[in-house]
């Protein structure tokens, strides 16, 4: 089976993270973003995985290949030279997806969810039409377009964009599976597969949706990855708690720790609920954290308090400093002793001496 | 003959800005680098030679001071300090004058006047050579301040060769000079005298003010800046002794931390063992720090600079303490962090919890809020305040006896 991957631009959403790496690359959950989505679709019998970018890959090139070998699959880049939608890379990788008669997914590389790709290819298999949108329901659907079943079926009948009324709660996930015969419907020019191909495709009754029973949330956006990483590692204590932090452990607090074995962590510290601590991080004594991202190399000295905010690589957080209210360090950030961030974007590179008490980005 | 003091210690009624730390303590007893502010004040007097006698003038009912005035006659049993309560507020030279018997009593010579709400290192010594060294009546301490902030106290105009004040006005509209009164001052006891010719010139007597109003004064107020000072200019009796070392004024309760640092850096230079120091197993120490003796602070706190702690205090494991005042009994849970705060008696801080403040500029206005908005400054928790674990409480005035459950910035919790 085939896959491809929507990576698009420079992540801008996701900075300053994605200043020092793309998008894709940035650990969440400690694993590459883009390695929860391969490790999934190999799980699925996937061995053909196209990554389309629109801008030059040469670093994430060399840093898949090895993931080339672990995963038994073969990952080919597909570079826009012009932005061409959310359907135009599906015609620019035509070649690899129509290569054969067999169905292929397209995910959004921003999304995290417990992905279902074995019951999404039997169901889809199932109702032998040529396309399923992945759909999720939402508290809120009036901010998303919503997606409209025939009566008693899974095929679907129309898509609602913000609906002022409730027409339903299910959205799209952005996730979806093909087959070749979607290549015929699509031109190499910029397109939205949502706005153009989709209407069209359930206009011919060849459109069927399949609910995602687990957690679902796009992570393009540091409030969202915090979010999304809560969810992930509440599903995380549901199918494998052994990958979790011990809750006996004497620091775990509220559980839902997840710590890489490099990481040192000093004594009286309280960490959780929903902490992620990188590999080679270096946490002192007293120290609490909740609801926070500390990415590979950083380290938090004795006696800090973190809550809702990521730290980028290999920065520094002093002793007695308090971080809240979505911060995200970029990397090589040294947050001095005693210092309050609140809602701080920090460009990497940058040391903090005194406050930041209202939300603002710091060159 | 021997020269006697007197402390202006003023009332309840003076110690509005000082809130909400004078709901609980009468401002001139609130402790600064671990003792009273007037302590400070009777220290420097304790130093001038045949000075036997210091006066406390005010309107506080006479317990406040009782079990002071026991405390510091056994510290300065040379020293014979008593309490004069007037009998209603008679502004600044009319306490003077009401109790001009009980001062002149022993015929002294000269006599100091000390505002309450100053601090400073009192160079009482040089300031008594420097009056004995001219012919004027009064000596006055002054200090330069920056240009912008001169107009919010009494200025001085002085011939800079002898001295000599040209000019006294209180709080100009216009820029006059940046030399000011420190509030304290050696008086020759003739000025008695000028006292009694300047309130039988009042009496009955109309003014007119700035504008040409006329203006009727209350016969018995007597203010010892514009009623006195301002006609011993005119006649050249006023003389300045200007000092370099620190002043400061004590008007809102958040000024108490600047005068808390000034007089700890004093002590750091004069007697640096009253301080705390770094010993091997104890707690971190930066700077001038002062511990009472009964308080009971984890070798893993890191303190100062600036920081006073009172009695039977307890600061728990990784705490941060700098630029602060903590008060008796209060209990700091592990791994707090309290900056350019003071935290009132009884309260308690929860781990992890950051309570703090900004340290206002230098000499800026006494003005708590602006447009309806609280100023930055020193965050001050009143008596028995709790702050709820891992909250963080900035730039507030809480009023005691509060829970705060939740993070709070920029308000006036009553």
């Amino acid at each position: 089976m085939k896959a491809l991957i929507l990576v698009g631009g420079f992540g801008t959403r996701l900075r300053p993270l994605t200043l020092t790496m793309p998008k894709p690359l940035v650990e969440f959950a400690n694993k590459p973003m883009i390695l929860h989505q391969i490790e999934a679709l190999a799980e699925a019998g996937v061995t053909d995985i196209v990554l389309a970018v629109n801008y030059r890959p040469e670093v994430m090139v060399s840093i898949l290949q090895k993931y080339e070998d672990q995963y038994n699959v073969k990952i080919t880049f597909s570079v826009e030279t012009e932005p061409l939608g959310t359907a135009g890379p599906l015609a620019l990788a035509r070649d690899i997806l129509g290569k054969d008669d067999s169905p292929f997914f397209v995910l959004n590389s921003d999304v995290i969810c417990d992905f279902p790709f074995q019951k999404l290819k039997a169901f889809h298999q199932a109702h032998g039409n040529e396309g399923t949108i992945v759909v999720t329901k939402v508290e809120e659907p009036s901010k998303y377009g919503v997606i409209v079943n025939k009566p008693e079926s899974s095929m679907i009948d129309r898509f609602v964009e913000k609906p002022v009324e409730f027409v339903g709660n299910k959205i799209n996930a952005g996730i979806y599976i093909f087959n070749p015969a979607i290549l015929d419907r699509i031109e190499l020019k910029p397109t939205s597969i949502e706005q153009e191909t989709f209407p069209l495709m359930a206009a011919d009754n060849q459109l069927h949706s399949f609910t995602l029973e687990g957690f679902w949330m796009d992570v393009g956006q540091p409030k969202d990855f915090l979010t999304g990483t809560c969810l992930y590692l509440s599903n995380v204590n549901k199918v494998n708690p052994g990958a979790l932090a011990n809750p006996n452990s004497g620091y775990v607090h509220g559980g839902n720790v997840l710590v890489d074995p490099t990481a040192k962590i000093g004594k009286d510290c309280r960490i959780g609920p929903n902490v992620v601590i990188g590999p080679g991080v270096v946490i002192g004594d007293g120290v609490r954290l909740q609801r926070c991202v500390l990415l590979e190399g950083s380290s938090v000295k004795d006696f800090a308090w973190i809550k809702n905010s990521i730290v980028g690589w290999h920065s520094t957080i002093g002793r007695w400093a308090r971080l809240e209210g979505t911060s995200v360090l970029g990397d090589y950030v040294t947050v001095k002793d005693e210092v309050y961030i609140n809602g701080g974007s920090i460009l990497p590179h940058k040391s903090i001496s005194s406050n930041i008490t209202e939300p603002q980005i710091i060159m | 003959m021997h020269p006697k003091a007197i402390i202006l210690v003023g009332g309840p009624s003076r110690g509005t800005r000082f809130r909400p730390l004078s709901l609980n303590v009468p401002k001139p007893l609130f402790p600064v680098a671990g003792k009273p502010i007037i302590s400070h004040h009777i220290a420097a007097l304790s130093k001038i030679e045949d000075l036997k006698e210091i006066l406390l003038i005010g309107f506080f009912e006479d317990s406040v001071f009782s079990q002071f005035l026991q405390d510091a006659a056994r510290e300065y049993p040379n020293l014979h300090i008593r309490y004069l309560r007037e009998y209603q507020s008679l502004g600044t030279a009319g306490g003077l004058y009401h109790f001009r018997d009980e001062i002149l009593r022993g015929n002294p010579e000269q006599v100091f006047v000390l505002h309450a709400d100053v601090a400073c290192d009192f160079p009482l010594i040089q300031m008594k050579k420097a009056h004995e060294g001219h012919r004027g009546l009064c000596t006055i301490l002054g200090t330069k301040v920056p240009r912008e902030v001169a107009n919010n106290f009494g200025c001085l105009v002085a011939k800079p060769d002898t001295n000599e004040v040209l000019h006294y006005v209180e709080k100009p509209e216009s820029f006059i000079s940046d030399l000011i009164s420190c509030g304290v001052y050696l008086f020759d006891c003739a000025i008695f005298d000028e006292i009694r010719k300047s309130l039988e010139n009042k009496k009955g007597n109309v003014e007119t003010d700035i504008y040409g109003r006329e203006v009727f004064q209350d016969g018995n107020k007597l203010r010892l800046e514009q009623d006195l000072l301002r006609p011993l200019a005119q006649a050249r009796k006023l003389f300045v002794y200007e000092t370099k070392s620190f002043w400061r004024q004590i008007k809102t309760a958040g000024s108490a931390v600047p005068v808390n640092g000034l007089y700890l850096e004093q002590l750091l230079s004069t007697n640096p063992e009253k301080l705390a120091k770094n010993t091997p197993g104890g707690p971190e120490i930066v700077g001038a720090v002062y511990i009472h003796p009964t308080a009971q602070i984890d070798p893993k706190a890191k303190l100062g600079p600036n920081v006073s702690i009172g009695p039977n205090v307890f600061v728990g494991k990784g705490v941060r303490i700098r630029d602060s005042i903590i008060l008796d009994n209060v209990d700091i849970k592990q791994n707090a962090c309290i900056l350019h705060a003071i935290v009132g008696w009884n309260s308690k801080v929860g781990c992890w919890s950051r309570v703090e403040g900004t340290l206002p500029a230098a000499h800026n206005s006494t003005a708590v809020t602006k447009n309806g908005l609280k100023v930055q400054s020193v965050t001050i928790l009143g008596k028995e305040v709790t702050v709820k674990d891992e909250i963080v409480i900035r730039n507030c005035i809480v009023l005691p006896h509060k829970d705060l459950k939740q993070s709070c910035e920029n308000e006036i919790v009553m």
